[in-house]
Parts: structure tokens; sequence; C-alpha cells
């Protein structure tokens, strides 16, 4: 018996590959993405997040593997499958010879859309973005916020099934990401499905529902933020920084051996790993350490990529 | 059975739409205005210095059993050089801007349109530009009396013919562009095309080794397409040039539309 169309998920890879040349990008991830889920690539630069973007959306088509999207096959059905997708790429290219309002009604067009349908549905976007004001100007003066801000509104012109949206505030200052952060929230509610890659943990815990963490082209680990954080670290995260840290991090970790769960040195710190923070910290100065600083904090999701890499997300 | 299976999957929308953007981009203030201003007067001006000018120190010119007056001559085959370059200027700098730098096309093919259509809706829009051109140039050789109204009418369909040609070829040789330095050599290819095409002379006056190669080289069969309607002289050979451009149009736009999706979809 088959599945009803809406129980279907809206992304199905099994054993996805992709190689350029000799390179492997991806090397045969499996994926489902549920209809209204908020799902996450995390991974540092080159682990294949993108590569795994543009094969979900059909513009790069996959080496080898099985990849269905919206139930369809991406390289027989593509241009079906883009016109039921919303794109937010990396890299802006909105269109600087046009107008903030023109590159929404120009990209209307190409979904089909009629000239007057279009123009009501960059009206109503350029509102939700919050970039009414800047209709008529030209996109250059715009700052990278704003930018990111109305390729958004454009990757919603066609009111998407699926929104793809690759490092959605990389490069932006904190105030332009929380702003974005809000609205991409706001279309979560809504219902719209989202598909994000980041290197960002904080951003991850915001955003995902279920994320992947992806290293070298493969999935390391899955699960909800909390439920990786959970199986992959410890509740609480003791940071210590010691004045001759550089060279003798790995000495004092042979110190602490025992304390916590878990003692990770890395080059100006030392990460204890314990469920209670405050109690691994009165073992060190039980031991006679005396740190310089001493920071008691909740475990992110760095941590859990920290763990199952040996590598921090972001160098 | 490839044109049958491009021809299915063409959308006729889809084509528009990639042609309102740049009319859309038209709007966007003068610099693209000044570009279109400026590619129309070049081939205007060696009509008036070359054609007329040393013209009066030539005289009169009898080609193929017909004499005409040497800016007669010259003039239809100014009216082909201004619609291979109207089109080429599109496809070749304007199109590499959007194609490597602007990254217009990569936004494009994110959207249901498929590399064909784009290469289609550029090409139409570049044989639109070069058409202004010839259409303009017409009106100044029908005023000039180098041609008739009813002969320039005749002539106007050709010249979109030629630019579909250039453009088409043009659009492929953009997509295999690494930078700019290699559109200094196109511009040379470019010009030796201008000078030699049977342009400022018939081509019979150069050895019968030159004249083969030069009957081989595009611009020529322009060129002789266009005088031929310009100056009324029909024949058989004006279809000959008629396919060898319209295989041009066809064989460039399949190439582009090609390479595009290599360099874009990967």
């Amino acid at each position: 018996m088959s599945r009803r169309v809406a129980d279907q998920p809206l992304i199905f890879a099994r054993g996805l590959v992709k190689r350029f040349g000799d390179f492997t990008a991806v090397d045969g991830i499996d994926l489902e993405v549920a209809p209204g889920e908020a799902f996450g690539f995390l991974g540092p630069n080159g682990a294949g997040k993108s590569s795994t973007m543009r094969m979900i959306g059909c513009v790069s088509a996959p080496t080898s593997g099985e990849l269905r999207i919206l139930g369809m096959d991406p390289v027989r059905d593509g241009a079906t499958i883009r016109g039921r997708l919303g794109v937010c790429p990396q890299l802006d290219n909105l269109d600087p010879d046009l107008t903030v309002r023109e590159n929404l009604t120009t990209y209307a067009r190409y979904f089909g859309l009629s000239r007057a349908e279009g123009r009501r549905r960059a009206d109503e976007l350029l509102e939700f973005v919050q970039l009414s004001d800047r209709a008529n100007g030209k996109v250059e003066p715009l700052s990278g916020g704003m930018k990111r801000r109305l390729t958004i509104a454009r990757a919603m012109v066609n009111e998407p099934d699926l929104v793809l949206l690759d490092e959605p505030t990389t490069g932006l200052d904190p105030q332009a990401r929380h702003l974005l952060w809000e609205r991409l929230f706001r279309l979560k509610q809504r219902g719209t499905t989202l598909v994000l890659t980041t290197h960002y943990m904080d951003e991850a815990e915001q955003l995902c529902d279920r994320l992947v963490v992806m290293d070298g082209g493969k999935i390391v680990a899955e699960g909800s933020p909390r439920s990786l954080i959970q199986s992959y670290s410890t509740a609480e995260v003791v940071e210590l920084r010691f004045p001759d840290g550089l060279d003798g991090n790995a000495g004092y970790a042979a110190k602490l051996d025992g304390v916590g769960e878990r003692v990770d040195p890395l080059p100006d710190r030392v990460l204890v790993y314990a469920d209670d923070g405050d109690s691994a910290v009165a073992e060190v100065h039980r031991r006679g350490l005396t740190p310089a600083s001493v920071l008691v904090r909740r475990s992110t999701l760095e941590d859990v990529f920290l763990h199952l890499t040996g590598r921090t997300l972001v160098d | 059975m490839m044109t049958t299976l491009v021809a299915s999957r063409v959308s006729p929308g889809r084509v528009s739409a990639v042609i309102s953007r740049n009319v859309g981009a038209l709007r966007s203030g003068p610099s693209y205005w000044i570009v279109l201003v400026s590619g129309f007067f070049e081939p205007l001006l060696y009509l008036l210095s070359i054609g007329v000018g040393v013209g009066a120190l030539v005289g009169d010119l009898t080609v193929g059993g017909r004499t005409m007056s040497y800016a007669a001559f010259v003039a239809p085959a100014m009216l082909a050089v201004s619609a291979m370059s109207g089109a080429l200027a599109e496809t070749t700098f304007n199109f590499f801007f959007k194609l490597k730098y602007m990254k217009t096309f990569e936004a494009v093919l994110a959207t249901p349109v498929r590399p064909i259509e784009v290469a289609m809706g550029e090409l139409t829009w570049a044989m639109v530009r070069g058409s202004v051109y010839t259409g303009i140039f017409l009106g100044v050789m029908v005023a000039l009396g180098l041609t008739t109204p009813g002969w320039a009418l005749a002539a106007f369909p050709a010249t979109a013919l030629v630019g579909l040609a250039f453009g088409a070829v043009g659009m492929w040789i953009s997509t295999l562009m690494r930078g700019w330095q290699d559109f200094d050599l196109m511009s040379t290819g470019q010009f030796a095309l201008f000078l030699f095409s049977g342009t400022f002379s018939p081509v019979q006056n150069y050895p019968l080794g030159v004249e083969i190669l030069i009957q081989l080289t595009p611009l020529y069969h322009a060129v002789e397409l266009v005088r031929g309607l310009c100056t009324g002289v029909l024949g058989v050979g004006l279809a000959g040039h008629a396919a060898y451009l319209a295989v041009m149009a066809v064989g460039g736009l399949w190439l582009a539309a090609r390479r595009m999706e290599k360099r874009l979809c990967v």
C-alpha cells in the first residue's frame, strides 16, 4: 500500500554521492526531511553541505545514490521540482541592474506567474522582510542584512513547499542575524519547511528541529540539538585557561584526568565535560590547580562537533 | 530528433521572462543606453567616411555585371556589420558579465528556467538590439538614396538572421571565455572579418586562395545576403548564405546552452 502524499518525506536520500573528479564532496549520505520540519546541516567549510544543497536544489546531478525531492526525480523532473522550491544561495546573486521590487517581480516571471500576481506578491514580501521603503531603490546600496532579507523574499515569491537556505547569516552582524532569525522563525511557524546549512551552533540551535552534523562528506551524527548534546556531550562544560596554557595544556589535561566525564585540551584552553560544572571546578581547586580563568557554561553543538571530529567548527 | 527534444522542453513563457529581465535592466539608468547608442554609430561613421568620402575618389563599381556607386556597395556591408556587432556586444560582453560576475544565470537556473531557455531569451534580446541598429541604419540608407524602401524592407529580416547567427556563436564563445583578456582576441578576429569580408572591396579582388578562405568565414555570407537584398540582385546564392547563417544560429545556440549547463549545473 502506498503512503499518502502528505506523509511522504519532502527530501529522501539513500547513499547519496557527489564527486568532482577525484574529490568526493558528498560521500554516501542518507536523509529524510518531513513536511513542516526545520532541518539543518551543521559542519565546517568543505564538509559537503553546499554540494548536498545544490543536489537538493536540482542544479547539480548526484553522482550516485538515490534522491527524491517532493517525491520526484531531480534529474528528470528538475524544472517541476525547482518550481516548488525557494533557494537562498550562500552568496547573494541579486540583480544589480534592477530595483529591489523588480528583483522580485522579475523572479516571479521565471516561475510563470503573471505580472499582476508578481507585483502583488512582491509588495507583500517586501512588507514581510521590512524593505517596503526601499522598493524602488537599487540593490547595491543595501546593507548585507538587507540584501539577505531580499534574497529570502525572492526565494518565497513562488510560495515554495521547501525553502533551502545556504548559510543564511554568514557574514552578517549580530543585529542583522537576529532580525533574520526572527523572520525565518515566522516562516517556520507558518508551516514552511526549511532546510538550512550553517556553521554556527547557535543558529542551528535556534532554528532547527533536527539536524545532521557533516564532516568530510559524511553524516557523523543526527538528531535534535538537545538530543545531540545529550548523546555526545555532558550538561555542562567547564572552560579552564591557564597562564602558561599554550605549551602546557596537554600536561594540565593529564592532571585533570578523572575530573568530570572527559577532558579535552585545546590550544588556548582545557575543556572539562561534566554534568555538574560547579563540583568539577571544586575538584580542580582541590587538586591544587590554579587556572587564570574559569567559565562554567551549558554544553552546545560546538562541543558535540568537537567530540565527534576532534576539531572546532569555525577556525 | 534533437530539435524536437529541445522544442518539447522549451517554455515560451520562461523564454520571455528571460527577455523581460533585460527590458527591466534597460530602465536601470543611462549607462546601458550609452553603450547602445555608441554601438550604433561605428558602422554609420564608416559608411560616411569610407563609403561616401573614399567613394568620391573611387567612383562607380561594377560587381557581377551591375554598376553601382561605391557608397551603395559599402552601405549593405556596414548594415551587416551593424547587425553583427549589435548582437555580438549583447551576447559577449553583457552575457559574459552576467554569467561570470553578476551570477545572474545562477539565480535564474535555480527556478524552472532551463539553460536552453536562458540562451534563447538572451539571443532573442541580442537580435532585437541588432535589429534596432539595422532598422535605423536602413532608414539612413533610404534617406541617402543607397537603397529603396522596398528593398530595405526585404533586407530587414535578413539583418535579423545575421543578428541571430552572430549572437548565437558569440554566446557560445562567451561560455568558453576565461576572462576579459580573451575578449581582445575576439575583437581582433571581429576586426579582421570586418575588413576582409567583401565589405570594402569585392572578394574577387583577392588571390583565389584568399577568396576561398574568406568565403568560409561568416561575415562574408552576411554581407552577401544583405547586399543582394539591398541592391535587388537576387539569386539562388542568397539561399545558401541564409542557410549558412541559420546553421550558425542553431548550432551556436545549442552549444551555448550545453556549455552553460556544464559550467553552472555541476
